[in-house]
């Protein structure tokens, strides 16, 4: 029914080799075949964030990627962002400031909020609010999750 | 109790305190257990071929070609699934006249709506059931639709189903006082408007979502839930697929939003139930987004036509509404489709003192996908019409907005009064909640602010809204009319060997913080720390019998039986502590998992001793005491149907008049639900609930073409409140407890949807009134906005 292909690449640091469908996507590939279900799957057709991932140090949109694409890149999700501590500020963050609801957008919400604290944005509200539009929230409003941004900024800026 | 303090002020104090939610880490860190991250072995998945018409006969389904694919599992049609599970009727006997027809899994020879499920392929794989239900031939001869709701009882309207007659669902019609003579009066302004209030959905982000497994060597079922309600729900499936309810267990662990989508019974779901069954191994469902817009229930859909009658003074004399709502081809099951209207008929101008009051209600079919219960099932809709007219009689009179509703509303000392429509209302602050939120907005120097913008080209406006949200429900909601829902909810705590306790309640967790105001009452009525209470919701194999969360009840009344229980295995182990201790219970007290003195608060022994010594030691107590470490208390609303909570908003708004977009510049909430258990998690599900009503107010629609076709049903087509667009929200509180409980919270969930509207539509006509025109529809779209400019 379908064509298969070899692909290797490297999720969360470990690498390996898998035959896919050459039509799965990345994030049906994440939490299917490696079983890492952070990632989450909300609208398949990349406007709800939820599938955010990291490939190459770039965030993008799992169901807009297919695995195979992904062949001999390095992809992160938030299980990785988790073990190595690169998104714990965000999280502790997220946490004080209950950024979170039903925590289905959260590990999409906090790629793109990692991605807007390490490339240096500002604490500017609006700004952060522009950078993470392309994430839906149904649960917040979003204002929590711009106070949690927010303030991990502007603790570093203060260090 | 000793002394002046009440029970809320005990030292181990986590009522009224903004404790971070502890299941919020898993989340953070990518440890959610969605029904989608269930992978069982021999699990298999589901997909579904959907009518592409709004109403058409199905004249053949041929599935063999699919049948023989490889990875195919099954194939099931209408007949198929109708041959093991019995129909469902979405009525009530207490909404007098209700009729809707037998509905089942999978359509039966005729389709009503695009979307409906008309065939079923279960294969290896997601991806391959899509392939195969490709490869079904489904041949429909097409039929008239009736999908305008204002053309849905015209006499030439094609009728859905037949043995009916008409499309007429159901009507009501409430007549309070002397509505004629008060719109005859000689002293009276009378204003009037047509509204619209279009479709529009729940969106949430994770999808319907059923795993579902059936063992026939005990014939238990399994079913991985993402839904507000499991024993409601155990309860269908028993009655429907004719298993012992006992033998159905629903497992709710997180799930990814609800809002009321996610609690009504959809055949796909019901035959992914049935799949299993015939199966006998894991069924996964999970709907995709186009499914999502296509069949979870949709919401409003109404235009009214409202008249109200005002005094000189600014007194409403009489308030008369007309509203025909559209639900589809069915009422929903079990909950019916008729609630929404009766709401409107309820709560229109609920917040004002009004004697003469006349409303009826219309409830319709058409060719359309289903609408029932959403968040602030409603309210939106009542708010808006009262607030709209009050607004139009203000300006008509020549009396301000904030004067007006002075003058009307229920006074907060008049409690208990019972409304025009039969609302019984106690414990409500309309008066105070109304001049903190000007306090808090400035509303007289906005006012003058925008004054002078408007002489230099700004068109700002504000709108204001007092609102009541139904809340607490007792059994007067659903139980009274024959539906298996509980309106009670039950709370097991129990205390272990090592000092924690465990509590399994039957309310359940959306991601509103369930869990952790759980926690917080154990841990405050029994007297541990709370990082040494374990909760469990959702599972129906361990938590007491309970109606779930839906209707904001978690909190007000699932929290009361956490406090009876809480409080009643304290009691008990107060005993058992001074039988051991040799003193009376009275003088001893438990405070951070220690039984101490309960003057002095000196330590006399640790919970996790009094636990080793009942628990492995029993031989040191004497024969005939039986200590019970484990306490189970059940409550419900007897004194009310529902407990009220009341509130102000307001929304300052800027219009583009050239291009009709408006900006939202703020908004203001001032929320009275008794007793705030965790202000954080409450001011955010009111702000949560403020963004969703924007989005109804603004941006969220399900736009139909004349033939039944939903023609935006993706994320990109559909737009939702994304965070660019929002304003900051500024929330407060008066706080007056509801007699009804000890503790005395009222709901806060559905607040901010059920008011949001009503002031955004206010605010925006605030500003067109620079230019002599208003709106009355919503959402409030720059097309429309425009159209009410005269631009296009």
């Amino acid at each position: 029914m379908t064509a298969i292909e070899e692909i290797n690449l490297t999720v969360n640091g470990e690498r390996s080799t898998h035959r896919v469908p050459v039509r799965m996507n990345l994030v049906d590939f994440l939490r299917n075949e490696l079983g890492l279900t952070g990632s989450h799957v909300g609208c398949e057709h990349g406007v709800c964030g939820a599938c955010t991932v990291e490939v190459n140090g770039a965030c993008v949109r799992g169901c807009l990627m297919l695995a195979v694409q992904a062949d001999g890149l390095e992809v992160t999700t938030i299980e990785g962002l988790t073990a190595s501590g690169r998104a714990g500020a965000l999280q502790a963050a997220f946490h004080r400031r209950n950024s979170l609801q039903c925590g289905f957008c959260t590990p999409g919400m906090l790629a793109s909020a990692l991605e807007y604290c390490e490339r240096g944005g500002a604490a500017d509200r609006a700004a952060i609010r522009e950078h993470i539009a392309g994430n839906y929230c149904r649960c917040t409003g979003y204002q929590s999750i711009v106070d949690a941004i927010y303030e991990v900024i502007a603790a570093e800026e203060a260090q | 109790m000793t002394g002046p303090l009440s029970i809320f002020d005990r030292p181990n104090a986590y009522i009224g305190k903004s404790v971070p939610r502890p299941d919020a880490a898993r989340l953070l860190v990518g440890r959610g257990q969605f029904v989608d991250d269930q992978q069982l072995p021999r699990m298999v998945h589901a997909a579904f071929v959907r009518s592409p018409h709004a109403h058409a006969r199905i004249v053949s389904i041929d599935g063999a070609q699919a049948a023989t694919m490889q990875g195919v599992v099954a194939v099931y049609d209408g007949s198929d699934m109708a041959d093991h599970c019995e129909p469902w009727v979405g009525t009530l006997t207490h909404m007098q006249g209700l009729r809707s027809p037998p509905q089942y899994p999978l359509a039966l020879d005729v389709v009503r709506w695009q979307g409906e499920p008309v065939a079923m392929v279960v294969a290896t794989s997601r991806a391959l059931a899509e392939d195969a239900c490709g490869l079904i031939d489904v041949d429909y001869e097409l039929l008239p639709e009736a999908c305008n709701v204002e053309a849905a009882l015209d006499r030439d309207a094609a009728v859905i189903h037949p043995e009916f007659g008409n499309n007429l669902a159901w009507e009501r019609i409430v007549d309070s006082g002397d509505v004629d003579a008060a719109f005859a009066r000689n002293d009276v302004t009378i204003v009037e408007r047509t509204f619209r209030f279009n479709r529009h959905t729940g969106v949430t982000l994770e999808p319907r979502s059923s795993v579902v497994d059936f063992n026939p060597a005990d014939e238990t079922m399994t079913y991985w839930y993402a839904g507000q309600a499991p024993h409601m729900m155990q309860a269908i499936l028993s009655k429907h697929l004719g298993l012992a309810e006992e033998n159905i267990r629903l497992i709710a662990n997180d799930v990814g939003g609800s809002f009321g989508i996610k609690i009504h019974t959809y055949g796909d779901d019901i035959a992914t139930a049935v799949a299993a069954r015939i199966l006998a191994r894991p069924v996964k469902f999970i709907a995709d987004r186009n499914e999502s817009f296509l069949t979870d229930i949709h919401a409003r859909d109404h235009r009214i036509h409202g008249r109200m009658a005002v005094a000189r003074d600014g007194e409403i004399a009489a308030l008369e509404i007309d509203d025909l709502t559209g639900i589809g081809p069915y009422s929903m099951y079990p909950r019916t489709s008729a609630i929404e209207c009766n709401q409107v008929l309820n709560l229109t101008g609920a917040p004002y003192a009004i004697q003469n009051y006349r409303a009826r209600g219309q409830v319709v079919f058409q060719n359309k996908n289903l609408m029932s219960q959403y968040r602030a099932v409603g309210h939106p809709v009542a708010m808006a019409v009262a607030e709209g007219l009050l607004e139009d009689a203000a300006l008509a009179i020549g009396l301000g907005s904030v004067d007006i509703r002075k003058r009307n509303l229920i006074r907060d000392d008049a409690y208990p009064v019972t409304s025009a429509a039969g609302m019984k209302f106690d414990d409500l602050s309309h008066c105070r909640t109304l001049d903190k939120l000007l306090d808090i907005m400035g509303h007289d120097v906005l006012r003058e602010e925008h004054a002078k913008l408007r002489s230099s080209g700004i068109h700002r406006g504000i709108g204001i809204a007092s609102i009541v949200e139904v809340t607490n429900p007792s059994p007067l909601f659903y139980g009274v009319g024959g539906a298996s829902i509980a309106a009670q909810d039950g709370a097991t705590v129990r205390l272990d060997a090592a000092g924690a306790i465990h509590v399994s309640a039957s309310i359940t967790e959306q991601g509103q913080g369930t869990n952790t105001i759980i926690a917080q009452i154990a841990a405050d009525m029994f007297g541990v720390e709370i990082d040494r209470v374990k909760v469990t919701t959702g599972d129906t194999a361990h938590v007491p019998y309970g109606g779930g969360t839906w209707a904001s009840r978690g909190a007000g009344i699932g929290g009361e039986a956490v406090l009876q229980a809480a409080t009643a295995l304290r009691g008990q182990v107060l005993e058992v502590a001074g039988t051991i201790l040799q003193c009376a219970p009275d003088r001893l007290d438990i405070l951070s998992g220690s039984i101490v003195d309960v003057k002095t608060a000196a330590q006399r022994m640790t919970l996790r001793e009094l636990g080793r010594i009942v628990y492995f030691r029993g031989n040191e107590l004497p024969p005939d005491v039986k200590p019970e470490l484990i306490a189970t208390r059940h409550y419900r609303v007897t004194d009310f149907p529902f407990v009220f909570t009341n509130g102000a908003m307001a929304a300052e708004v800027e219009l583009d008049p050239e291009t009709g977009f408006v900006k939202l510049l703020g908004f203001w909430v001032v929320e009275d639900c008794g007793r705030v258990i965790n202000p954080q998690l409450v001011d955010e599900q009111i702000r949560g609930g403020v963004v969703q009503g924007i989005g109804g107010a603004f941006y969220e629609e399900c736009i139909y073409s004349s033939n039944g076709q939903l023609l935006n049903a993706s994320m990109a087509d559909y737009l939702v409140p994304m965070a660019a667009e929002m304003p900051d929200i500024v929330v407060a509180h008066v706080e007056t407890p509801t007699k009804t409980s000890v503790l005395g919270a009222k709901g806060a969930g559905e607040a901010g949807t059920g008011g949001a509207p009503a002031a955004l539509l206010n605010a925006v006509n605030d500003a067109l009134r620079a230019f002599d025109t208003s709106i009355s529809e919503m959402p409030m779209t720059p097309e429309r906005l425009l159209k009410a400019l005269g631009v296009v």
